[in-house]
């Protein structure tokens, strides 16, 4: 009797879970913090990292830290994922991490042969004021650290910003420390990705680039490290990475374009002020206007035109956008991740007639909730709402009260999607939970089409497997 | 057992106090235990006789937190007192809070507390500064907190910041503030002036200890005063705490006061018609300790 006292009790709690009261309470919510879609800084340096020709991420932490790097990004990609620590524990703490760093350089550098350290931080060694520079100083000085070997830092606390900064920290400190200012120009241009889990991206940029023959460096290109191909052969350092010396160099190319707004001002500000480069901050090209924005710019900065080629693949994707656009028009979304990628798929949506009822960005500002309120007002959209600073557990309650038809972002969200009963497009980073969605873009143009087709063949699905006999239609 | 921790701003002779009562205490018979809880590691060194200690960190660096052991660590000194330094990284580098927490916890690992011991008294360096430096004042560790100062007015500002420590774990443990103990300076009106501030926060003055330079010879011979000269007055000072100390029972939880309220005790103590007049003692008092 007392069980089924307590089911009654669980059901009414729980459905009172689900009302504008609860709502209420739980954005008055500020002593916690459940769920929010962010990973914390130095999970972005090691990402960083791995793009780079021979370089083993080297974390100044505990190793428990670097075993969760290495978990999230490998449960994404499928992929293994170099990574080690300095291992400090209770004496390191105490002590200072000095003779662990010394130790950590001596034994990776003896099992593992890198050409460079990428050095980031954790909690404990930011709390306990370790000084990076003096570790790397002291260890070339007394013979652990090579001077061949380059190493880089980067401060990373985990407790300040997300992922996007430990990324961006740590591409600036890469390009600081390697870049040697020549006179010798060319026409080659920096791509800046930011932090992208979706490596179809890159290679899409990559073909779009090829096709306008434009000369081009990415910077980071971790596709080849984090989508090796399977031929039973094992390397430990991937090839086709962004080549050290191209990176040295990478300082005097003409310019630099960053497809991330949120994880590239440090890296863009070291070029800019450092260097004297031109740097470009573009939306990521997600939809047809930013990635209209985006070729234009290359054609800019490069001279090269934008190709027929390229014209007619738009011309597809606004075919695929006409013949699907009925069943986006008027939807509701509720859309969460990463800040660019929700400025991108806002506009996308935008596009599509859709209306992008809920943007939440857990590690999004000021100017990014500025960014989408400006979208809102360019395509007159009055219902939407953007939140920052907030968790999915937010976002339930917004979905819970103001139902919408469909869940965009990556794997946490499936929870809440679950209570709300609404399907889940997975986008962004991380996605644990389905297989070879990173393998496709939603950049470019043909990320406009498999947009498209994962939203709409969605929504198809559902109404498939809930219409009554009358309206299962072979049409659609 | 009393758990019982000395704090004060840096320089104000908590070592010295401390180690000076311990001596009377172990006079009286009493089971001691003292712990360190300073990087510098200097807390034992007049019961001891000079600084010979191996400190819990290092040991913990050497042989890892699990592999310490007693002899490692503890030392005993003048009147049976077991003496214990925490140790602590070199200045600039690491945590030294963190160090009080891995010590006193190692300390508790060995099974130290469980001895048959009257006292355990913890000499805590300057302000509490960071959770860390508080870790002696947390629940099941020292219950009375004794703060060391003078009459001058950064002494009494550690004293009544260190207050505000105190307060935030007084709320959630049970830990008191059992008196305040002037170390004197030689300030104008010192003892009215301490006596009054004590009284603002809600405690006691519970000793005045007047300078004298037998202290400053006996820390010379790595001696307490009263191995040092047992039959001095100094000796009967520290005797007198001592006393005092063990059958002290005002313990309160504090109440510290605001920068206005210091420095408006400060005009009212400090600054006399006599001011002259007992400057002129003090020279004369230098002049005869010279």
């Amino acid at each position: 009797m007392e069980i089924d006292k307590d089911k009654e009790e669980v059901k009414k709690i729980r459905e009172w879970m689900n009302t504008e009261e609860y709502k209420e309470l739980n954005f008055k919510r500020n002593a916690i913090v459940i769920n929010p879609e962010r990973a914390c800084q130095p999970l972005g340096a090691v990402l960083c990292a791995a793009g780079f020709e021979d370089t083993m991420p080297f974390v100044h932490g505990s190793h428990g830290c670097v075993a969760y790097y290495r978990n999230n990004l490998s449960r994404h990609f499928r992929e293994p994922m170099n990574a080690v620590s300095t291992s400090l524990t209770e004496d390191g703490a105490v002590f200072g991490g000095q003779a662990n760093g010394f130790e950590g350089f001596k034994n990776a550098l003896a099992l593992y042969k890198p050409k460079m350290f990428a050095i980031s931080t954790t909690c404990m060694s930011e709390v306990i004021g370790d000084d990076l520079g003096q570790i790397v100083t002291n260890a070339r000085e007394k013979g652990f650290l090579p001077e061949n070997i380059l190493a880089p830092y980067a401060n990373t606390p985990s407790f300040i910003g997300s992922h996007l900064e430990g990324y961006d920290n740590m591409l600036a400190a890469i390009i600081e420390t390697l870049g040697i200012k020549t006179e010798n120009f060319n026409d080659t241009i920096n791509i800046i990705f930011g932090f992208d889990t979706t490596i179809g991206n890159i290679y899409e940029i990559k073909r779009l680039l090829k096709i306008m023959g434009a000369q081009y460096l990415v910077l980071s290109d971790y596709s080849n490290a984090l989508d090796s191909p399977l031929n039973g052969e094992y390397k430990f350092y991937n090839e086709k990475l962004t080549k050290l010396d191209d990176t040295k160099a990478s300082v005097n190319n003409k310019a630099s374009i960053a497809l991330q707004k949120f994880s590239t001002k440090k890296t863009l500000s070291v070029l800019a002020d450092k260097f004297h480069q031109t740097v470009k901050t573009l939306r990521s090209p997600v939809g047809i206007k930013y990635t209209d924005e985006f070729l234009m710019m290359v054609s800019e900065l490069t001279g090269k035109t934008i190709t027929k080629e390229i014209e007619n693949e738009r011309g597809r994707a606004v075919d695929s956008m006409t013949d699907a656009q009925q069943y986006i028009h008027g939807k509701k979304f509720a859309i969460f991740g990463d800040p660019d990628m929700l400025t991108g798929l806002t506009s996308y949506l935008l596009e599509m007639g859709g209306i992008p009822k809920y943007v939440l960005c857990s590690n999004g500002n000021e100017e990014f909730k500025k960014d989408i309120e400006a979208l809102f007002i360019e395509y007159s959209v009055t219902e939407g709402e953007v939140y920052i600073n907030k968790d999915l557990w937010h976002l339930r309650s917004l979905v819970m009260t103001n139902p919408v038809d469909m869940l965009i972002g990556p794997s946490h969200g499936k929870f809440l999607a679950k209570d709300a009963k609404i399907p889940h497009v997975r986008m962004g980073y991380p996605i644990f939970d389905r297989v070879n969605i990173h393998r496709y873009p939603y950049y470019g143009y043909n990320g406009v089409i498999n947009l498209t087709t994962w939203i709409v063949n969605k929504f198809m699905d559902i109404l498939d497997d809930t219409c009554d006999d009358a309206h299962f239609e072979l049409l659609r | 057992m009393r758990q019982v921790a000395i704090y004060g701003k840096g320089g104000i002779g908590k070592s010295t106090t401390t180690q000076n009562i311990l001596a009377a205490l172990a006079e009286l018979g009493k089971k001691i235990m003292l712990v360190g809880c300073d990087p510098k590691s200097d807390s034992t060194r007049l019961l001891l006789g000079g600084k010979a200690q191996e400190t819990v960190l290092n040991s913990v660096k050497e042989v890892g937190q699990e592999n310490v052991t007693e002899e490692d660590v503890f030392k005993v000194g003048f009147g049976g007192i077991r003496c214990v330094e925490s140790g602590g990284p070199e200045p600039g580098v690491g945590c030294a809070g963190r160090g009080i927490i891995t010590s006193i916890t190692t300390l508790e690992q060995l099974g130290s507390y469980e001895k048959d011991l009257d006292y355990v008294f913890y000499d805590v360096l300057g302000d509490v500064v960071c959770g860390g430096f508080a870790m002696p004042i947390r629940e099941a560790y020292a219950k009375e907190i004794y703060i060391v100062c003078s009459g001058e007015l950064m002494a009494l500002y550690a004293a009544n910041n260190i207050c505000k420590g105190v307060l935030k774990f007084a709320n959630s443990g049970g830990v008191r503030i059992g008196g305040i103990i002037c170390n004197s300076r030689n300030v104008d009106n010192e003892k009215d002036m301490v006596d009054a501030f004590a009284k603002k926060i809600g405690t006691q003055m519970i000793h005045f200890i007047p300078r004298d330079n037998v202290v400053q010879r006996a820390e010379i011979q790595k001696k307490t005063v009263i191995e040092y000269d047992k039959s001095c007055g100094q000796a009967d000072v520290y005797r007198e705490l001592a006393g005092k100390i063990e059958t002290n029972d005002m313990f309160i939880v504090p109440s510290p006061i605001s920068m206005q309220e210091l420095e408006d005790l400060m005009m009212e103590y400090g600054l006399m018609e006599e001011y002259e007049r007992t400057t002129e003692a003090a020279k004369e008092n230098t002049a005869t300790q010279r």
